[in-house]
């Protein structure tokens, strides 16, 4: 009965993936971190980042883990995000990414 | 200020100087932005290096939050300062202070961008502690 819940959430909510290039210069460092953080944390859906397309995904609403990934300028940072805005945390997250986290 | 969500946990950043409790908020505010109840308090009642308890009262009454307060301390004496402080609160206040085991610093940097995304005073203490996990 659970798994079969599972199951049928995960159909609903298939997880949507999209790649980026971080172009401020210094990376994810502590500030677009906190940024980055704050951003995923204004939706419900679950939001991962990786350096990989085949991960290690790491939870972009944790400040600390995001901090801990250390993306250098120039690095791919993939999202995977699975939730009901699942799509609107997708646009925010890339549309951050594009952006230089505003320092660019 | 006019972006101060009032449902979202306090921080209080206690030094032993008044320059790092000072510069530490300076970097939450920068960093994190206005949306968190802040505050700091450092040195002794002479000035000196050191904490008082009075300081550290007044500043769990200006960052005080429905949502409860977490408080970054630096060395021993800021910790049990600290924890004399709570003590002293009215009784319906006390549970919802915490004391986070975090560094004064990245601690309350953390902590604060925990509360922004509007997190539990759990939460945000689970999170500043995260990096001495």
């Amino acid at each position: 009965m659970h798994d079969t819940n599972a199951h049928r959430a995960t159909q609903i909510f298939a997880p949507l993936t999209a790649s980026a290039v971080l172009v401020n210069p210094v990376g994810l460092h502590a500030r677009p971190s906190v940024k980055l953080t704050q951003c995923a944390k204004g939706f419900t859906a679950k939001i991962e980042i990786a350096l990989a397309a085949d991960g290690p995904w790491t939870d972009a609403k944790s400040p600390v883990k995001v901090m801990r990934v250390k993306a250098p300028q120039g690095a791919t940072l993939h999202f995977r995000i699975s939730g009901p805005d699942g799509e609107a945390a997708l646009t925010a997250m890339l549309a951050l990414v594009h952006d230089g986290f505003g320092e660019a | 200020m006019s972006s101060l969500r009032p449902g979202n946990v306090g921080i209080v950043i206690v030094s032993h100087s008044p320059k790092i409790a000072e510069g530490a908020a300076d970097m939450v505010r920068q960093m994190v932005g206005d949306a968190v109840p802040l505050a700091w308090t450092g040195g002794d009642v002479d000035g000196g290096l050191g904490t008082n308890v009075a300081g550290i009262l007044a500043a769990i009454e200006t960052a005080w939050s429905p949502a409860g307060v977490a408080i970054l301390v630096d060395l021993g004496g800021a910790e049990t300062n600290s924890e004399m402080a709570v003590e002293m609160l009215p009784e319906d206040r006390r549970a919802r202070v915490l004391v986070c085991n975090a560094p004064v610093v990245e601690g309350a940097v953390i902590a604060a961008t925990e509360s922004s995304g509007g997190s539990s005073l759990a939460a945000v203490k689970r999170s500043a502690e995260e990096f001495y996990a």
